[in-house]
């Protein structure tokens, strides 16, 4: 399969392809990190959080166009402003629903995978019957279009870059805030021994009120950063839980380095061998490959060892 | 307390209803058209009656039946779909003899894997014997590393999704995303006709009361009562001597082969089959039909996949934008609300009141009131 092609156009090929992996892991990182504290911290599956990030998604659309029709001077900057919004959105809407419906769940995982289920069915219909059923696109400022000449043969676009660089970004103050602030050791004091920690005066209702919140308000800057590199739609959450889900798992739940090295190792195997087989084939041998080692390995890649 | 009847009294009255309404009332009271809807939601029942063992039972959430409905309805499309390819058929084809799909996509010979199913027994044992391979290869690699609850459910449903993008992908082989169309005859016998309908949807009732009572009866074994220990504490099982994943296999292989057969009678009753009753979003449907109707009750999964696709059919055919709104609310409210589906609501509610009513009136006999549904406390 290589034999077309000569050594430095495979190797621009694979720096080209590499960045497009990149790209991809900039999106599950961002959508794995919000799941990774939902799922990993609280044993909360949410499969509704691809319309979390959808969510994001609309409001920066939503954004763009309120910036475009009355602050165009200030157009080049809304996308920090619409990914301020984004979080809030989709932050505070993921605490009415942990309210609403998750606290009454936690001692039934499995029911709360159907729980949200139904809701994300719910918030699907729901940006279809507000937005359309038409996929929509964000009109990028001028400073984020074109791309980089790295050499005669690789062309790096600028929005693939700002989005990485976001990633890293958010990736980093969720680490301090998981690791390091007050409210963090909260959390995991409360994930590590419930009962313990309340006794100890942690405030548990409210600590998974806040994380279940913080997780989706990640959705929505992931949803946010979404719309940089491709447009939105109503299903369009929907065709990355699945893959989301998998890369948390396989990272091993509540580990984030594990997030992001799974994260990094998919989405690189399969925009690699997208370029030489059809896209379905790659995903189909991804997802195989993906499923074969959590057989052998069930705890993931980095396993965190906690008593039961 | 095992009961020494094969049904109790409540699950008699529960069977010969059923019965009535499937063999006699819904044939006199709809067309062929409608009867013929109810036996596609029948077939569902299959899946969901699957889940209630496999799920209600053994408390293994498994997210991806619909592969095994899949794997069942193609096996049975691939015979329909050589018998109705013959060559005299297909003579206007580049490649006479081979399904039109095939020749569309500059296919030239049959493929390995298609050439035994020109055999009707062949088949027939395909459709039991490939979803019960395929659970037990899946069953075995998890269970016996202790992977369960959450996690399967996770890796299932990636499976629905690896299995819709092959088949969508694949599509010399298996149609792609219109799936299996076109199929006509069954040995000779041709399946669209009015009567044939007729005559197949009594063959499927025949069959789901077949299934209705294999499960019971694995229900009502000591095998059934230890799905339920396992369920409710599983070291202590494991610690009493049994191995627990041999049981979860046999559970998960069973649901598997339940969901095979409502796929082949699918094929059958609608005529083709297609990557949309395998992935994600059908697999999950099939999760609801048992939840609506009670995931402890065998008779509630065969309400609840005619209730939900029921309610399915005329609200969207009538507010096609309400019906994912309902269906939505309907996940969230039977979970957090009625955990035991409809079954749950009729032991809670209707029947203590029957109960009530029938000891009122008969008040001489002593062994009326509340029976044990064999409904374990959450």
């Amino acid at each position: 399969m290589f034999g077309d092609y000569s050594i430095g156009d495979l190797g621009a090929i694979f720096a080209m392809q590499g960045f497009a992996g990149l790209i991809l892991f900039s999106v599950y990182v961002l959508m794995a990190l919000g799941l990774a504290i939902i799922f990993g911290q609280m044993g909360v599956i949410n499969m509704a959080h691809g319309e979390f990030m959808i969510l994001g998604a609309y409001v920066t659309w939503m954004t763009s166009n309120a910036f475009q029709s009355f602050l165009p001077a200030l157009f080049p900057g809304y996308f920090f402003v619409a990914m301020a919004l984004a979080f809030i959105a989709s932050g505070s809407l993921g605490m009415l629903v942990e309210w609403a419906m998750i606290s009454r769940l936690y001692k039934r995982p499995l029911d709360t995978l159907l729980a949200t289920w139904g809701l994300s069915l719910i918030l699907q219909q729901a940006y279809r019957s507000v937005f359309g059923a038409r996929e929509v696109g964000v009109e990028l400022p001028e400073w984020m279009m074109g791309s980089w000449q790295a050499t005669d043969a690789i062309q790096i676009p600028i929005n693939g870059m700002f989005v990485m660089c976001l990633t890293i970004l958010i990736t980093i103050v969720v680490a301090y805030v998981l690791f390091l602030s007050r409210w963090g050791r909260q959390v995991r004091a409360v994930v590590q021994n419930r009962v313990m920690a309340g006794a100890v005066g942690i405030n548990t209702e409210k600590v998974d009120r806040y994380t279940f919140g913080l997780g989706c308000g990640i959705a929505g800057v992931a949803g946010s950063a979404f719309t940089m590199i491709g447009s939105t739609g109503p299903t369009a959450g929907q065709l990355y839980i699945v893959d989301t889900f998998l890369v948390v798992v396989f990272g091993g739940a509540a580990s984030l380095i594990g997030t992001i090295a799974s994260a990094f190792t998919i989405s690189q195997a399969q925009s690699t061998m997208e370029f030489f087989m059809s896209g379905s084939m790659a995903k189909v041998l991804t997802l195989l490959a993906i499923v074969a080692i959590l057989m052998l390995r069930p705890q993931g890649l980095f396993a965190l060892k906690v008593r039961k | 307390m095992i009961n020494s009847r094969f049904f109790n009294r409540s699950e008699l009255i529960g069977f010969v209803s059923l019965l009535l309404l499937l063999v006699v009332i819904l044939p006199l009271a709809l067309d062929i058209f409608r009867l013929n809807l109810v036996a596609k939601y029948l077939t569902y029942s299959f899946v969901a009656i699957g889940l209630v063992l496999c799920w209600g039972y053994g408390g293994i959430l498994s997210l991806g039946q619909g592969v095994f409905f899949g794997l069942g309805g193609y096996c049975m499309a691939m015979f329909l779909k050589l018998e109705a390819s013959s060559v005299a058929n297909t003579k206007i084809q580049s490649t006479p003899g081979i399904p039109d799909f095939m020749d569309w996509n500059q296919l030239t010979a049959l493929p390995f894997f298609w050439k035994p199913f020109q055999s009707f027994p062949f088949a027939l044992a395909a459709i039991i014997l490939v979803p019960a391979i395929f659970s037990f290869i899946i069953g075995a690699a998890m269970f016996k590393r202790r992977v369960g609850g959450v996690y399967f459910a996770i890796i299932t449903q990636a499976i629905a999704a690896i299995m819709t993008i092959l088949i969508v992908g694949q599509q010399g082989y298996t149609g792609g995303i219109n799936g299996i169309t076109d199929l006509r005859t069954l040995h000779g016998w041709d399946i669209r006709t009015d009567h044939a309908k007729y005559i197949l949807y009594f063959v499927e009732v025949f069959f789901l009361f077949a299934a209705i009572v294999v499960a019971q009866f694995i229900r009502l074994t000591k095998l059934g009562r230890i799905l339920v220990a396992m369920r409710e504490q599983e070291d202590r099982v494991r610690f009493s001597g049994y191995s627990v994943a041999n049981f979860k296999i046999f559970a998960f292989c069973a649901a598997a082969v339940f969901a095979a057969v409502g796929g082949a009678l699918f094929t059958l009753e609608v005529g083709f089959m297609s990557p949309s009753f395998v992935g994600i979003v059908p697999s999950i449907e099939m999760v609801i039909y048992t939840a609506v109707g009670g995931r402890l009750s065998i008779f509630g999964a065969v309400y609840g996949s005619l209730l939900v696709n029921f309610a399915k059919t005329s609200l969207s055919e009538t507010f096609p934008q309400l019906w994912l709104f309902g269906l939505g609310a309907l996940f969230i409210a039977v979970v957090l609300a009625f955990p035991n589906g409809l079954a749950g609501i009729w032991g809670d509610y209707v029947q203590p009141r029957i109960d009530r009513l029938l000891a009122s009136r008969t008040k001489k006999s002593g062994n009326g009131g509340l029976v044990a549904n064999g409904a374990p406390a959450e």
